[in-house]
């Protein structure tokens, strides 16, 4: 009975997850750069929500502008790793630890900034859930419009291509680099814009939040496509498979909270998530050599897990 | 179309593996040449190629392509002259997209490409038609992932992405050699028959020497970094495999010939 009563709570979180996502997908999937910047953008689009709406600026206008840190803060790590030469995943790690620093000075100093749900009219609440879930819907929903409308174009094509094979794409007169960045930017533009949506749910931005969201973000892809993929593994259908998967996580989450799992090992149990999804495959390949071909020809195969 | 001057290339300069890949090399093509390149392995053919492509810049030299100097130009922006099929089939198509969105990408080369959607429908009928020559079934399969494709049906397609915006040049790296003889004779039959339509000029290196001899209207070889044997015309025609291994005997001062271009 309290399974159920959590329910539209876990369900309102799991499509800011999901929404976050999103954005992994992008970075994780179809640039194939694993973007750590994000456990930083997340956090940022939350800190200049909360700091914006004290100070008395409407909703929509912070979550625009947490998109636009978000997107800035992609550029900084597309830019380290393709005008700088470092590779993706350490720029990453160092545009992460920028974030903190630059967080920390959004937030004024402070670690924590309340967000007060009675004097702000926000989209989204913890005390609205039924009101909270409309919004997300709303939101996944021109995101991924948006996102489809993008990536279909002669410009987005070469979004895709410039992830699945570089070398095919430089020789079709693709600019691999800036493509790297511009696909960045929109990744973690999508992420800051869930840490606003984040930060208005929980009623706080936190100096914290972000700790871990890429093995969240992960685990709601790998979850979201092993079920997606099964249907049509097109682009939509994988973007609503990734929206589902943060659902399926949170729903998962509260329900082992409930069973009586101490928080403490929450971190622990998404780690674990992830780190099967990945190695079942693997796995699968090296022990049942019949599978090969099957989970090769599955792209990696994480949809066989 | 094609003006290579001095061209010198050192891969790891100053260390104990420092490799002179390409020494001077001088290379001049006319507009319409269609110019098979032989050699021995590390003899620089694909060095040569990839310098022309842009893969990394040259030590010293020069590279123009129809009156463009494109030494500094980057890989992207030179590709707006270029059609390149690599030796590797994976490496010329995306795996993970639709044949139709390949071909959508490819039909942009060296054009700025807009927010408009890539792939419509008269984009598809025209696919369509460039397709069926091919006699593979794909233009059928518009829709289909390229990575579920044999490498023999890559290599063709990758050969139609390079020549459907016709280049200036069209560079083949030993794009037949990763396939069967039967689709690599049929994959080199078909690139006689679209360098003959578009009149290309064209740099095909092969490992086979008959190969070699029967296409393109001039041979040249190339040993250690430099052009030692070039013949055209019907010179060319007229030549046999064992006049050519005599040809690099005497031209490289009776070098060992290695195997491979024995066998082939």
């Amino acid at each position: 009975m309290s399974f159920l009563y959590a329910l539209p709570g876990a369900v309102a979180e799991g499509l800011i997850w999901g929404l976050m996502a999103m954005g992994v997908y992008i970075s994780y999937k179809i640039l194939d750069i694993a973007d750590l910047t994000v456990d930083g953008s997340i956090c940022t689009g939350a800190c200049v929500c909360a700091v914006m709406l004290g100070a008395g600026v409407p909703v929509w206008l912070c979550i625009i502008a947490a998109f636009i840190a978000g997107a800035a803060s992609g550029v900084l790590t597309g830019l380290l790793h393709t005008a700088l030469g470092i590779p993706s995943i350490l720029a990453g790690i160092l545009t992460q630890l920028i974030l903190y620093s630059v967080n920390l000075c959004i937030l004024g100093g402070k670690s924590l900034i309340a967000i007060d749900h009675r004097t702000n009219n926000l989209w989204v609440h913890m005390s609205r859930n039924p009101v909270s879930i409309a919004a997300m819907v709303v939101i996944i929903a021109v995101v991924i419009i948006c996102l489809w409308m993008f990536f279909y174009t002669e410009v987005g094509l070469t979004l895709k291509s410039t992830g699945d094979n570089p070398d095919m794409s430089r020789a079709q007169g693709v600019n691999v680099k800036r493509n790297k960045v511009v696909g960045l930017a929109i990744a973690n533009g999508i992420v800051a814009l869930a840490g606003a949506m984040l930060a208005q749910y929980k009623g706080s931005a936190n100096i914290n939040d972000g700790r871990g969201a890429i093995v969240i973000a992960l685990a709601a892809i790998f979850i979201g496509l092993s079920v997606s993929m099964k249907i049509k593994p097109n682009f939509v259908v994988s973007l609503i498979g990734v929206v589902g998967g943060g659902i399926i996580y949170y729903i998962v989450y509260n329900f082992v909270i409930l069973m009586g799992l101490k928080t403490d090992y929450l971190k622990m149990l998404s780690a674990i998530i992830v780190a099967v999804f990945l190695a079942v495959p693997y796995l699968k390949g090296e022990y049942f050599p019949k599978h090969k071909k099957a989970a090769a020809e599955k792209n990696g195969g994480e949809v066989d897990a | 179309m094609l003006k290579i001057t001095g061209l010198r290339k050192t891969f790891n300069p100053g260390t104990i593996n420092a490799k002179t890949a390409l020494d001077g090399l001088e290379l001049h093509l006319k507009d319409g040449d269609f110019v098979t390149v032989i050699g021995g392995n590390g003899a620089g053919k694909s060095t040569l190629l990839n310098a022309i492509a842009g893969v990394w810049k040259p030590d010293e030299g020069k590279i123009e392509i129809d009156g463009v100097d494109v030494t500094a130009m980057p890989e992207y922006k030179r590709a707006s002259f270029l059609g390149r099929v690599f030796q590797d089939p994976m490496k010329g198509t995306s795996p993970d997209m639709e044949i139709a969105e390949n071909l959508a990408i490819a039909s942009k080369r060296g054009i700025k490409r807009r927010f408009v959607r890539g792939v419509r429908k008269a984009d598809r009928e025209r696919f369509k038609e460039l397709l069926t020559p091919l006699e593979l079934g794909l233009e059928n399969r518009l829709s289909a992932k390229v990575g579920l494709l044999s490498g023999g049906q890559r290599q063709a397609l990758t050969l139609l992405m390079a020549t459907m915006n016709r280049p200036k040049l069209l560079l083949l790296d030993e794009h037949t050699a990763a396939l069967d003889p039967k689709t690599a004779a049929k994959v080199l039959e078909l690139t006689d028959q679209i360098v003959s339509r578009n009149k290309l000029t064209t740099l095909m290196i092969t490992h086979n020497m008959k190969d070699a001899i029967a296409h393109g209207n001039r041979l040249i070889m190339m040993h250690e970094g430099r052009i030692i044997i070039d013949v055209s015309g019907e010179e060319k025609q007229n030549l046999t495999v064992e006049q050519l291994l005599e040809l690099f005997n005497r031209a490289s001062g009776g070098g060992a010939v290695n195997d491979r271009m024995i066998l082939g």
